[in-house]
């Protein structure tokens, strides 16, 4: 799972309301080259939550990104870079995605993490 | 990526070698699946450059069919972890980058309108009435571009009438009719292969709603 995924998931537990973002717990995770695309990205920041991802990118060791972004940091090729590699580079191999409210754990397991309630938490 | 190249990349993916049947687990043949994103991508451009689910991926064939004509980012999402190993190791074989979920569709709870364009061939609603709406309610709730989905084309009209009036779609229209080979995985199909005529569709999401 790339951080990318990872802004986009909210808990799914009943009950849940504020299920955004799923706290990450990463054990063991992989980077990997992928080429820059400068208009996805800008086509992207507009969509993420940027809170979510430099936690997330955080969790994984990655401390390079500001803590808050806007839309006139897409002109620098610096902040292009980091916000690529942290979006795009990042594969969580094994580890947990955590509910921000019930505290449910949703384990990743080779990069997949499992998201299927129980039959009581539907 | 030519037409024909495609249907050969897809046609060496592996399938599901114990397909369940409560699941409506059949694949997409590499021909249905290379015309559904070669017109995706070449008619409407929904395709390179975007983000892409595949919704009930199995062993992720529009998935891989996805990122082969240039989506930035596939993930797919299945309720079996088997056809999620399979569509691992599809997207590992072809070098490719996807993500795979397992998720019950019908509990997604994905950011509204966060994907760019859904691809799948839902459970066409034999095993569990109404699969195939459910499917493609949550599409159109998750994709803020377009969905492409295979229905059977006896059901066409209800399906147009019921994306429109209840699943939140602004456009619903038929592409093509295409023969879809249900091989005979199951015992009660009594005939070697089942020929169906399935409808490929195309669906536009309504008025965006970005939920943060
Ligand atoms: C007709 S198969 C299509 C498989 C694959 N997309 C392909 O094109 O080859 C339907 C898939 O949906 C999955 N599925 C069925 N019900 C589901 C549900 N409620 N949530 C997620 N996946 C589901 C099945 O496991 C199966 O892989």
């Amino acid at each position: 799972m790339r951080l990318l995924t990872h802004n986009m998931l909210a808990s799914n537990v009943k009950g849940v309301t504020n299920g955004f973002p799923l706290r990450l717990e990463a054990e063991k995770w992989a980077e990997k080259e992928v080429e820059l695309n400068a208009d996805f990205l800008r086509h992207m920041f507009s969509k993420i939550e940027w809170k979510a991802l430099a936690g997330a990118a955080r969790a994984v060791g990655y401390g390079e990104l500001p803590d808050e972004a806007d839309a006139s940091m897409l002109d620098s090729e610096d902040f292009l870079r980091r916000f690529h590699h942290a979006l795009l580079e990042i594969h969580v191999e094994e580890g947990a995605l955590v509910c921000p409210e019930s505290g449910r754990r949703f384990p990743i397991n080779k990069g997949i993490p499992n998201m299927l309630l129980h039959e009581d938490e539907i | 990526m030519k037409l024909k190249q495609l249907e050969g990349l897809l046609g060496t993916l592996q399938q599901f070698s114990h397909p369940k049947v409560e699941l409506e687990q059949y694949p997409t043949g590499p021909h249905i699946a290379s015309r559904l994103l070669y017109t995706a991508e070449n008619t409407f451009g929904d395709i390179s450059g975007k983000v892409v689910a595949d919704f009930g991926c199995g062993c992720g064939t529009l998935g891989v069919a996805s990122t082969l004509v240039g989506a930035e980012q596939v993930i797919g999402i299945d309720i079996d972890p088997e056809s999620l190993e399979i569509a691992s190791i599809n997207a590992v074989e072809m070098e490719l980058d996807i993500d795979f979920i397992r998720c019950d569709i019908n509990k997604l709870r994905w950011r509204d309108h966060w994907i760019d364009t859904v691809v799948m061939n839902p459970p066409f609603g034999t095993r569990r009435k109404g699969s195939d709406m459910e499917f493609l309610a949550m599409a159109l709730k998750v994709a803020s571009g377009a969905v492409y989905s295979l229905h059977k084309t006896t059901t066409r009209d209800y399906i147009k009438r019921t994306a429109l009036r209840d699943c939140n779609a602004r456009s619903a229209e038929v592409l093509c009719q295409l023969r879809f080979d249900v091989p005979q995985l199951y015992k009660f199909h009594k005939k070697k292969e089942v020929d169906i005529a399935v409808d490929l569709w195309r669906f536009e999401p309504c008025e965006k709603i970005m939920i943060v």
